[in-house]
């Protein structure tokens, strides 16, 4: 798969207080949490960006809680893929496990407003304004599998058991 | 290499799938037991239902407890609990109830995990069963779902991080302020996707509870759990203690001598942001929460309780105490403590998570400054922005409660 679209830049350890603030998590309504999604760190988000664009971080993202409402919350705002330099480990377990696209590109210096080209299977991104490409850590083994899938559960809808190992 | 010993995650791990493994491997594993909180499990039962999930792998091995948001504080949240409820029944799963305390206390007060086990919890704290020498780690709801289907779960063989500390603790220097201090060490996500690993002579010292608030800020470090060294671990059962080979493989080694350490702090807003307490003592403080699966244990609340005997807290301030479990709060009314609180003017709420997540029982006005001994002080954790929050022992807090302001307990006398 490969998604082409406008990045949004945000900085360093953001966490999942952030990204969803624990007073909303209380309920299994989607389009509640992506209401609130970002909205103590950047109140103007959910106007600046459009459905299928590209959040792109620092180091550390997504930390703090275990809370899957984080990476959810993105997701139903309509977050195609994340790119970090390195994600907070329960919260990438969580995007992958949701279907959501994460790669880490450690030596990223994307800008906000760039557009990007990325090849998720591959672990590719190219930076179509400044031309630059960056490799990404890629993913495998079950994580794949898992992806490919479009997450955990239809994963497990369709084999039972993990499959691997 | 291929003469290396074993971390002590290698080993557990190993012993829950069906090879030996080493730290970079992607393996599937038996967990001995899994949980999930009221954040998390509904999210989790819908998952599970999603997966076409009938019956849980195992009942007894899997728990269901209500301790973030418990009592409900409105409907939203009580339909969510009711959900729970009737889930646990349905499946005959354990489901402790409201009262009964944060997740991770009761799972150890009831003995669900022991030493050498392999527990999966839908909460990101998890890794404190690390102080019982345990390979414990915090998933969120889906990979629960997983667990709860299969009763295996995929992980990634974590790389260890060895920290030795030694040296004899000064007075009111607790396992609270050796998480900060390696917060600031460390850094948050210092260790991400790692094993922490605590050995030395000061951890050896520690009581459970010590051991316990020190493995919980493992979390924060963005590590994938902390283990305690089972040397000097005393539990009301046997167990067979799991060490590392002396020759396994670290990806570091930091050793520190804990000799005359002061009292730590985190500043606002992230929990690495630690220095000594005194270089903020005399900020005016108005409300101090103690409570929090860090520091909410008997000897905590003992501690708070030594502090403010026979005293009252300063005019302004509120003090609120969750006792981390039925268990703890038991042991602390039948030993006077409680009562010692309520006299100085502490504000005792039931056992649960409480204010440390910010959706009920304590959220701070806007620019107030907070002391509180848990784990997390982002922006926003209690529930407004807006609000400044440090992190501190419960000795800390408790002096910084009586006095108005935040004070170092290193010239208290014991
Ligand atoms: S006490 Fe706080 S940190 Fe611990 S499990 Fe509850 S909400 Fe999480």
């Amino acid at each position: 798969m490969i998604i082409v679209a406008k990045a949004h830049v945000y900085g360093d350890n953001i966490d999942t207080d952030r990204i969803i603030p624990g007073k909303y998590t209380k309920t299994l309504d989607i389009s509640q949490l992506a209401q609130h999604v970002m909205e103590d760190l950047d109140p103007e988000f959910l106007q600046k960006f459009s459905p299928g664009e590209i959040l792109v971080a620092g180091k550390n993202f997504g930390c703090g809680s275990s809370r899957e409402q984080a990476p959810l919350a993105l997701k139903a705002a309509g977050v195609s893929c994340i790119i970090a330099k390195f994600f907070a480990r329960i919260f990438f377990r969580n995007a992958i496990n949701l279907g959501l696209p994460v790669l880490e590109a450690p030596e990223h210096d994307i800008q906000h407003g760039d557009r990007l080209s990325v090849d998720i299977e591959n672990g590719i991104v190219k930076n179509l304004t400044t031309g630059k490409v960056y490799a990404c850590t890629r993913l495998n083994g079950v994580m794949k599998h898992i992806l490919a899938e479009g997450g955990l559960v239809n994963y497990l809808k369709k084999y039972g058991d993990f499959v691997t190992d | 290499m291929a003469s290396a010993g074993y971390t002590i995650a290698e080993k557990i791990i190993s012993r829950h799938t069906n090879r030996i493994v080493r730290a970079g491997e992607l393996c599937v594993v038996k967990v001995d037991g899994c949980m999930a909180t009221d954040t998390t499990a509904p999210m989790a039962i819908k998952a599970f239902r999603e997966m076409g999930g009938l019956k849980v792998f195992d009942p007894a091995r899997f728990h269901l407890i209500i301790d973030h948001a418990a009592p409900a504080p409105n409907e939203k949240v009580a339909n969510l609990h009711q959900m729970m409820r009737n889930f646990a029944k349905e499946q005959g799963c354990n489901l402790f109830d409201i009262g009964s305390g944060i997740c991770h206390q009761v799972m150890v007060d009831h003995q669900k995990v022991k030493p050498g086990d392999l527990f999966i919890g839908a909460d990101s704290h998890t890794p404190t069963y690390g102080a019982l020498n345990t390979f414990a780690c915090g998933v969120g709801s889906t990979d629960l779902a997983a667990v709860m289907l299969t009763g295996k779960i995929w992980l990634k063989v974590p790389q260890s991080i060895k920290v030795i500390l030694n040296g004899k603790l000064s007075p009111y220097v607790s396992g609270k302020d050796l998480a900060l201090l390696l917060c600031k060490k460390l850094t948050t996500g210092g260790a991400t996707y790692m094993a922490v690993e605590y050995h030395g002579s000061a951890v050896a010292s520690l009581t459970l509870s010590q051991r316990m608030a020190l493995c919980n800020m493992s979390a924060e470090l963005g590590a994938k759990t902390g283990i305690v060294s089972p040397e000097g671990l005393v539990l009301p059962y046997d167990y067979t203690p799991i060490f590392p080979d002396s020759n396994a493989n670290y990806v570091q080694t930091i050793e520190l001598d804990v000799c005359g350490l002061k009292p730590q702090l985190a500043a606002p807003d992230s929990p690495d942001n630690v220095y000594d307490v005194r270089k903020f003592e005399g900020t005016p403080v108005t409300y101090a929460f103690i409570g929090s699966c860090t520091n909410s244990r008997l000897d905590d609340l003992q501690t708070a309780a030594k502090i403010l005997k026979g005293k009252h807290i300063a005019t302004g301030v509120r003090l609120v105490v969750a006792p981390a479990s039925r268990k703890v709060f038991l042991e602390a009314l039948a030993d006077g403590t409680i009562q010692t609180l309520i006299e100085a003017g502490a504000t005792v709420i039931n056992s649960g998570c409480g204010p440390c997540v910010g959706t009920h029982e304590g959220v701070p006005g806007d620019d107030e400054i907070v002391i509180s001994t848990a784990n997390r002080n982002f922006k926003g954790r209690m529930g407004n922005p807006r609000a400044k929050i440090f992190l501190a022992s419960p000795a800390t807090v408790a002096l910084s409660a009586l006095y108005g302001k935040i004070t170092s307990p290193e010239n208290e006398s014991v």
